[in-house]
């Protein structure tokens, strides 16, 4: 009985060895382990086993038993594993295909600087004010001194609507309409659109324009040096050099043009500044006594400066680019740089 | 205003380098925009004297010279007619470079030729190619041509403003650098050689018209002979851009460069009754200016006449009728002084531009007419051998009362500069400039001061604190930051809802454009607008560049068209694009008109991208609803809805609608039509919106308020309804949400079919209702109760069916 017990389990084992599927191994727990499984019957036998020997054969028929039991445990657990495995390589993508990117805009590069230049001056205390752009002669010229007939009007080639309505050449105009309605202090910013008859590959009849205009109890040319060299530090690069030099507009006295160190050639001397080695990037200076006259002001009371920068010239020398029509050809390979 | 640092330096010491005068200038409010050497182009050429001149033995036309450059000798052969026995001229010898041609000796007709004698014109310094250029009879021979004709060079181009016309001339720039530069300014020095008879027995001149011509002053040179500038004078006049002419007209433009001061000289015997009379045109009056044109007048434009007839347009240029010609003999030279504004009027009218109107229209200094017409009345006389008579004409109505001084408050210098500067430092500058200086005895601390009668510029003030800063010096005044006010006011909504849509947009996946403001003045005919449309009040540019730039647009679409049809020519034709920009509607004539804040966008071709893993599919009519659905909930606007009752022209009429805030139309949204389209050469029709930016700012809530929200879950039922086709979605879910069934939390459409098992011409409406209390789970029992309920008053009360009903 003996023999025939450690034959069974031989043969067990070898029938679970060669189970390939987990149905198999089930099959075979029930032939060798069920309730009328081989194992289960040959312990039931232990009748006709001769007394002395009853213990042992008990013995290893239990041992037998847990042992084939444990087997099968790890032969299915191990088989349960290869088929996860294999489920989880099946599963496998081609990770060097394109990604599903969601769609992003573009802002215009013009957005771009127009926003960066408001929101210095925005930390500087100036407030964004806007006007039309279409504009009364009165407001784009007289009230900033520029009387008909006076040579200061070649400065702007000016589109006329009518003989009194321009299309405004500078966003000047707004400074008047907010010094009209506020008293001082004041201290804006105004952006937008302005028109000049003149085309050419740095001119555009339509151009952009941010202009400010800080007025208040003893404000000085010293003060003008002050914001403007902090607002061209904080756009350029804190180590832009500038200078300001002395010229000529109707509505500022003293005035001043800014030029900043050629970004390009660092003031070597190269095509984009003309060999000078600066670039003029914007026009300055004290408000003219008479400007404030227009508008109800004491230049005796107060005084104040203002400034004005063509944002397209600063995007071109931020981005090095030649040619001022990129920006309204509205080429998308152009606007997705940036 | 251009001039070369060698006149420069007639008038005043420089010791920098042209560079560093050109930064002086530039830092002193004189942009010099360029700086251009001026060179010879020939090198190794000497001055020489002919010794013997004898016919060639082979050629008639050809002499044989003997030249000497004082160490050698030279035989040269030359064909020139003007060479005698005793000339110097300037010899090119063997080695001598002309231009890029290197001198050699070569046989002419058998005979050695050891280099040859050169004219101005081959000389490339002078426009005379007639014969040989004949020195001064005291010109050292074997002298580098080039160091005894000074030719080298630097040429300035000095960029005067419109408030200094005093520097228009090279004694103002002089003048500056002087000041810049601490040196002395030397004037001119002549002496006027007069004749015994005066001008008052031959000429006359009357100012009918004070108020344009304050004042008028000529003289009369006799006996001259019309010719050729000398060579120095032309190089002059050419430096600075002007061309020479004869040695009459020459002066004046000297002159006008060196003094600031615009000239004319008539033929004295063209001149009726030698009477010059100062008028004003007569309606009606056309003249023949120098340039022989045949220009018709206004009677704002002021005249010179004689007695009969008008000579010259005032301060803009002479007449054909008193030319100076090469027989003239007698000259009237006028010096005069003219109403800016009216010059200006008049040359703006006539489309003339000239170097006279260029500087009367800014001003020229009235008590300087009588110090440039004696300087060109004696350069006239010397250089054309006449005789200059005594006296000189001068009508002067318009004489000013005397220089007012201008107080000066040393404080307010300070003040406004924002600099410690004192009495002495700011009075000497002052003074460099030639401005009188005195201490004010009655106030402390306060100058009288009086410029010069040039410097029109300085009536005020703050227009002596700008000379003070700007000899100064702009970059010693130091930096300084006001203090920073406290910002009170509110961003303006307008601008925040700007902001926020670009961002929607820029997160949408739209790229931003920006159009130039003009359209094309067909631009609302290709677009089919109807006449009495508002967007048909056009803003017409008087003056546009182009046709294609004529008017302002009342639309963005047109542009945005435009950007579409730009990207397929370079390939692209899936576009997500947006502007934001001012549209223009006109008002009244004489008022400004309206203007508008517009977004456009136009949207074509794929959904998302033509490409793996993206299906490709194409965008249509509810990709661009979505987008604006998105900027109202970003933007918390409520109250926003879509009608269809609607028209635009250049949308389909089935797939376009109205977008309203609280019922008023605030924009537009639809596909193209395909009539439009093929206007713009476009296969396939874009999306298009266009909304009024203005009503969307103002429909922005100003705080938006948190809601609390239920702790209790959702359930959730389907239902199907069978609509007629035509009957909108939207209507059935507004008429139930009218219900106002008060647990109902959400109504979304889960499904829309058409087809099989769905009775013709309907459509099956899947709706999803959520219901959820806020204080409690509702029982799945409730639900269908007040489920049930809803349907039951939806078929009652719309009239649709529940699908699978009959």
């Amino acid at each position: 009985m003996l023999e025939e017990l450690k034959d069974l389990e031989g043969r067990a084992l070898t029938e679970t060895a060669f189970a390939k599927e987990e149905q198999d191994l089930l099959q075979i727990r029930v032939k060798y382990l069920g309730r009328k499984g081989l194992l289960t019957g040959m312990l039931r036998r232990i009748a006709e086993v001769p007394p002395e020997e009853r213990p042992r054969f008990g013995r290893l028929g239990n041992e037998i038993k847990e042992r084939l039991e444990e087997r099968l445990d790890d032969a299915l657990t191990k088989l349960i594993q290869e088929r996860r495995n294999e489920l989880l390589r099946q599963g496998k993508i081609d990770v060097t295909l394109p990604g599903r990117a969601p769609a992003r805009g573009h802002g215009h590069p013009l957005s771009l600087v127009f926003n960066e230049i408001c929101d210095i001056f925005a930390g500087l205390g100036f407030s964004v004010v806007s006007g039309p752009e279409v504009e009364l002669d009165y407001y784009n010229f007289e009230a900033l001194n520029i009387p008909k007939d006076h040579p200061a009007r070649d400065m702007q080639d000016t589109f006329y609507i009518e003989e009194n309505i321009v299309l405004r050449t500078h966003t000047s105009p707004v400074q008047i309409r907010v010094m009209e309605r506020q008293k001082p202090p004041v201290r804006i910013l105004s952006p937008g659109r302005v028109y000049r008859r003149d085309s050419d590959i740095t001119h555009s009849p339509m151009f952009h324009q941010i202009e400010g205009l800080l007025v208040d109890k003893g404000i000085g040319f010293s003060d003008l040096k002050g914001i403007l060299t902090v607002f061209l530090r904080e756009i350029f690069g804190e180590d832009t050099v500038l200078r300001f030099r002395p010229s000529f507009f109707p509505f500022t006295e003293p005035s001043a043009e800014v030029d900043i160190r050629c970004v390009i050639c660092k003031g070597g001397g190269c095509r984009v500044c003309g060999s000078s080695g600066w670039l003029e990037i914007l026009g300055s200076g004290m408000v003219d006594p008479e400007v404030f006259k227009y508008v109800g002001y004491d230049p005796e009371e107060v005084t104040g400066f203002a400034f004005g920068l063509g944002v397209e010239r600063v995007a071109m020398l931020k981005y090095g680019l030649g040619n001022i029509r990129l920006f309204f050809e509205n080429d998308l390979r152009f606007l997705q740089q940036f | 205003m251009q001039a070369s640092v060698k006149w420069l330096k007639d008038y005043v010491d420089i010791d920098v380098t042209p560079q560093e005068l050109a930064g002086l200038l530039t830092m002193a409010g004189f942009e010099v925009e360029a700086l251009s050497p001026r060179r010879p182009s020939f090198a190794g050429i000497v001055t020489a004297e002919i010794l013997a001149i004898s016919p060639h033995p082979r050629a008639d036309n050809l002499s044989l010279c003997e030249v000497s450059t004082g160490k050698s000798s030279w035989r040269v052969v030359c064909g020139a007619k003007n060479i005698f026995a005793g000339a110097r001229v300037p010899l090119a010898g063997e080695g001598a470079r002309l231009g890029s041609s290197v001198i050699s000796s070569q046989k002419i007709r058998e005979v050695l030729s050891q280099g040859m004698l050169c004219s101005e014109a081959e000389l490339g310094i002078g426009g005379d190619a007639s014969g040989i250029l004949i020195l001064p009879d005291d010109t050292p021979p074997g002298l580098p041509l080039e160091d005894y004709l000074g030719l080298e060079d630097e040429i300035f181009e000095v960029n005067v403003t419109p408030n200094r016309p005093d520097c228009l001339s090279v004694l103002g720039l002089a003048r500056e650098v002087a000041a810049l530069t601490g040196k002395k300014l030397r004037y001119p020095a002549f002496l006027l050689d007069e004749d015994e008879k005066d001008i008052g027995e031959t000429a006359a001149v009357e100012i009918h018209d004070p108020e344009l011509c304050p004042r008028y002053c000529a003289r009369l040179i006799t006996g001259l002979k019309v010719g050729p500038s000398p060579l120095w004078l032309r190089r002059r006049l050419e430096a600075a851009g002007l061309r020479a002419i004869n040695n009459i007209v020459d002066v004046t433009n000297y002159v006008m460069l060196e003094l600031g001061q615009p000239l004319h000289a008539f033929d004295f015997n063209l001149i009726s009754a030698g009477r010059i009379v100062v008028r004003r045109a007569r309606a009606g009056e056309v003249f023949q200016t120098l340039d022989g044109k045949e220009r018709p007048l206004k009677p704002e434009t002021l005249l010179i006449c004689d007695a009969e007839k008008p000579v010259a347009i005032a301060g803009i240029m002479g007449g054909m009728n008193s030319e100076v010609f090469p027989e003239t003999e007698t000259v009237l030279l006028e010096s005069a002084c003219f109403n800016p504004r009216s010059i200006r009027r008049s040359a703006k009218y006539l489309g003339m531009n000239t170097d006279a109107s260029f500087r009367f229209e800014r001003g020229v200094d009235i008590e300087g007419v009588v110090g440039a017409l004696n300087r060109a009345a004696q350069m006239i006389a010397e250089l054309g051998e006449g005789r200059i008579r005594r006296n000189y004409l001068d009508s002067y109505p318009g004489k000013p009362s005397g220089p007012l001084a201008i107080p000066l408050r040393l404080k307010k210098v300070r003040e406004t500069l924002g600099i410690g500067i004192d009495g002495q430092e700011i009075a000497d500058i002052l003074r460099r400039l030639e401005i009188d200086v005195r201490e004010d005895e009655e106030k402390s601390g306060c100058f009288l001061v009086t410029p010069p009668s040039f410097r029109l510029d300085l009536t005020r003030e703050i227009d002596l604190i700008e000379e003070i800063a700007r000899v100064f010096g702009y970059d010693r005044i130091p930096t300084t930051l006001p203090e920073i006010a406290v910002k009170t006011e509110d961003k303006d909504p307008l601008a925040r809802a700007l902001k926020k849509i670009r961002e929607v947009l820029l997160g949408c996946g739209y790229t931003e454009v920006i159009n130039y403001s003009f359209i094309p003045a067909g631009a609302l005919d290709d677009l089919k607008v109807d006449r009495d449309d508002p967007r048909r009040r056009l803003v017409k540019i008087s003056n546009p560049l182009t046709e294609e730039q004529s008017v302002m647009r009342s639309t963005l679409v047109h542009s945005l068209l435009s950007n579409y049809r730009r990207n397929i020519n370079t390939g692209i034709r899936d576009l997500k694009i947006f502007e934001m920009g001012r549209v223009f509607f006109k008002t009244e004539d004489g008022l400004l008109p309206r203007e508008k804040n517009s977004l456009g966008v136009l949207l074509a071709g794929a959904r998302f991208e033509n490409r793996w893993p993206f299906s490709g599919e194409k965008a249509d009519f509810y990709d661009l609803k979505g987008v604006v659905e998105t900027i109202f909930s970003e933007l918390k606007i409520s109250g926003l809805s879509f009608s269809s009752a609607f028209r635009e022209p250049f949308l389909h009429p089935g797939k376009s609608c109205g977008i309203l805030i609280n019922n008023r139309q605030a924009g537009r949204l639809g596909e193209l039509i395909p009539e439009v389209g093929q206007t713009f050469d476009l296969k396939d029709c874009p999306l298009l919106l266009e909304m009024d930016l203005d009503l969307v700012a103002q429909a922005v809530p100003g705080e938006i308020g948190g809601r609390d929200i239920s702790r209790f879950p959702s359930s959730i039922r389907d239902a199907a309804f069978i609509l007629k086709k035509q009957q909108e979605a939207g209507s059935l879910i507004d008429s139930v949400l009218a219900m106002k069934e008060e647990l109902v939390e959400e109504i979304a459409i889960f499904d829309l079919y058409e087809g099989p098992g769905i009775p013709e011409n309907s459509k099956s409406l899947g709706l999803r209702f959520t219901y959820r209390s806020f204080e409690r789970t509702l029982t799945d029992e409730e639900v269908n109760e007040i489920h049930f309920r809803l349907i039951r008053r939806i078929t009652g009360e719309t009239g649709v069916k529940v699908r699978g009903e009959t």
